[in-house]
């Protein structure tokens, strides 16, 4: 469970006003001669504070949002404000430090620099965003204390089981306190045991006042969410905060 | 930046200990091609700067030898040495003039059937540095008949002859071979111990005053020199060619030759020397590069997940460009270290074996350190080495982060 949840800054305060939105909002891809597009039009708000879990079945454009929304994909038609920042409008400087301050991200893979430790690893996103040695110091560890990791910090990732590792990215992603974490399958690699203790995290997260988006297939995990925006073919089929969308009737 | 740079140095040796076996080898590699190319340079300039030093050991920037020969290159000798040592002498841009005959004397009843022998004036000499024992008597006494000659040998002499400072023996010239007489013979007495900088060390040498050489030799020999050497009151190349000049104007049974002019001869002769030298560097050189490129490309392919993962999280293009360029430079900066130790040690061992060639002057080594060459050499190496790395590390800046994760989460 994590410990010194109380006293830890993680995300800006919630309010009704939105973090993300997706105005018409299309990505294709060339495949070969081809155009595929993964993404057909989407139309999506996120408040901050939210609990988003975007759901559907494998290639119906999850992962392609995910990525849209967190600002490493531009969309090949519409909009994708962030913060009422359009992400196409920046450049690759900007964009890049735009995620390092305002995004956090969790991948199903983990993804941790294997040779680093674990507070090493936390402490990436911190030295990126020019925090002193000390300070990122002293920062990892209220992170991976959050994450009930204290006494892991000098673990490496291989020392470490797979719903740990899945906290030590978590505290990476939180480290800069961003207005928004964005989850790609953030329970796929993990047991089932692991991955309900891993959604208690993300429900304090929430609870500490943390926006936060989930692609995921599990439906434990969408269960936990506040909102559950499922996807069908690159396209919003069904938003729990809106009911059935028009255009998939 | 410092902190980032701190933070990507971590994250560059982290990804460099993360497979130490195959790190250990393109380190040793890079170390092989390090030495290499550091004993290519040490052999290109060092047989040259060997023999300009050889050269000036006693600083002496010009010799004087029979017309049309070069020094000590044959049996040749100069006829009326005093008139032109004096003329020498007399011109003030001149310091100092050396004379020296050289010859071979008998040593009957020795184990050494004959030696070498300098004739040297012991006050302007420039062949020898005394190691132990005394030197030749300055100035120059003629010593009386009933009195052993004072002698200075090498090491190889007293090797050779199983004799020690202090001892006496004879020498003779003149030697009939059917007669088993000799002309003239002298009793000498060994009275110091030198390293000659311009004979083979292996070669027994016996120094003698010029005078009692010429004594000894005969009526012949008796104004006789088989080379002077001088020195220039100004060292530039421009005054001691002017002396040139106006040696070869005013004398002219003989032939000057500046230290820059046999230098330049000797280049020649050793062009093909230089030409390997150089031809090999290149290819160590090309070897490190290769060796650099291959790791860190290698090593790119295998993390472009992780590297996605980096720029999405916040690491900026010029971050990962950093990175990739550190483990590079970490890479030819161990390996040039490594080379560095390497290098000397077997340029040690080379010159040990180039040396043993006969012939050789004691004084002269085929690998000379020569630091500013050697260092440069390596920062060519190292700035190669990390150049090495910038296409893998452009190519990993360039990760385009979103398809290189959705490719990452299918493989």
């Amino acid at each position: 469970m994590p410990s010194g949840k109380s006293s830890l800054s993680v995300s800006v305060s919630a309010s009704a006003e939105a973090v993300i939105r997706c105005e018409q909002v299309v990505r294709e891809y060339t495949v070969g001669e081809s155009r595929v597009a993964a993404v057909r039009g989407i139309d999506l708000a996120i408040a901050r504070g939210e609990f988003v879990a975007i759901t559907g079945p494998s290639g119906c454009g999850k992962s392609t949002l995910l990525h849209l929304l967190g600002a490493i994909d531009v969309p090949s038609q519409g909009r994708v404000l962030i913060e009422g920042r359009d992400t196409a409008t920046l450049s690759d400087r900007e964009a890049t430090a735009f995620r390092l301050r305002r995004i956090g991200f969790v991948f199903q893979r983990f993804y941790l620099m294997p040779m680093l430790s674990a507070q090493e690893n936390v402490e990436l996103p911190l030295a990126e965003a020019g925090l002193p040695p000390a300070a990122r110091r002293a920062r990892a560890a209220e992170l991976l204390g959050y994450v009930g990791l204290g006494d892991r910090r000098s673990h490496r990732p291989t020392q470490l089981s797979g719903g740990e590792q899945q906290r030590v990215a978590i505290a990476r992603a939180l480290a800069n306190a961003p207005a928004l974490v964005l989850a790609d399958e953030p329970t796929g690699e993990l047991d089932v045991a692991t991955g309900e203790r891993l959604l208690e995290l993300f429900a304090q997260l929430h609870a500490d006042g943390t926006t936060l988006v989930f692609v995921t297939h599990d439906a434990r995990v969408a269960d936990s969410a506040s909102r559950v925006v499922r996807l069908l073919d690159g396209r919003v089929q069904q938003d729990s905060a809106a009911g059935m969308m028009p255009d998939t009737a | 930046m410092p902190l980032i740079t701190g933070m990507r140095g971590t994250l560059a040796l982290a990804t460099l200990r993360r497979h130490p076996a195959r790190t250990a080898l393109a380190i040793l590699g890079i170390a092989v091609a390090a030495a290499l190319l550091l004993d290519m340079v040490m052999l290109a300039t060092g047989m040259r700067e060997s023999f300009r030093s050889l050269l000036l050991t006693r600083g002496y920037q010009l010799r004087v030898s029979p017309k049309g020969t070069l020094p000590f290159d044959s049996e040749a000798t100069i006829d009326g040495a005093s008139a032109i040592v004096s003329a020498l002498r007399a011109n003030p841009e001149i310091l100092a003039v050396s004379p020296s005959l050289g010859t071979t004397l008998a040593m009957p009843g020795s184990a050494l059937p004959s030696v070498f022998t300098l004739g040297l004036e012991p006050d302007v000499q420039g062949d020898y540095a005394l190691d132990t024992g005394d030197d030749l008597p300055v100035p120059q006494q003629a010593t009386p008949d009933d009195q052993p000659l004072p002698a200075v040998v090498n090491r190889s002499f007293l090797l050779r002859t199983g004799r020690r400072l202090g001892d006496t023996l004879t020498v003779s010239a003149g030697l009939d071979a059917q007669l088993r007489t000799a002309a003239r013979s002298r009793r000498v007495q060994l009275r110091g111990e030198a390293r000659f900088f311009y004979v083979p060390e292996e070669t027994p040498v016996l120094a003698l005053p010029l005078a009692e050489v010429r004594r000894l030799l005969g009526p012949t020999y008796r104004d006789r020199m088989s080379l002077a050497m001088a020195g220039t009151r100004r060292g530039d190349s421009a005054a001691v060619e002017s002396v040139r000049r106006w040696i070869a104007e005013t004398q002219p049974r003989v032939t000057a030759i500046s230290t820059e002019t046999a230098i330049r001869q000797v280049e020649e002769r050793l062009s093909y020397f230089r030409q390997l030298a150089f031809v090999l560097g290149a290819i160590s050189l090309g070897i490190g590069f290769l060796l650099v490129a291959t790791l860190v490309t290698l090593s790119v392919n295998e993390r472009r997940g992780e590297i996605a993962v980096l720029r999405a999280i916040g690491t900026p293009r010029t971050g990962v460009l950093q990175q990739v360029l550190l483990e590079g430079l970490g890479l030819s900066l161990c390996g040039i270290v490594g080379g560095l130790g390497l290098g000397l040690l077997t340029a040690r061992w080379l010159n040990g074996i180039l040396r043993d060639f006969p012939g050789l002057p004691a004084a002269f080594n085929f690998f000379v350190w020569s630091p500013q060459a050697a260092w440069q050499s390596l920062l060519l190496l190292l700035v190669s080495g990390t150049a090495a790395g910038l296409l893998p590390a452009w190519r990993a800046a360039s990760t385009p982060i979103a398809h290189t994760l959705r490719e990452d989460a299918i493989g």
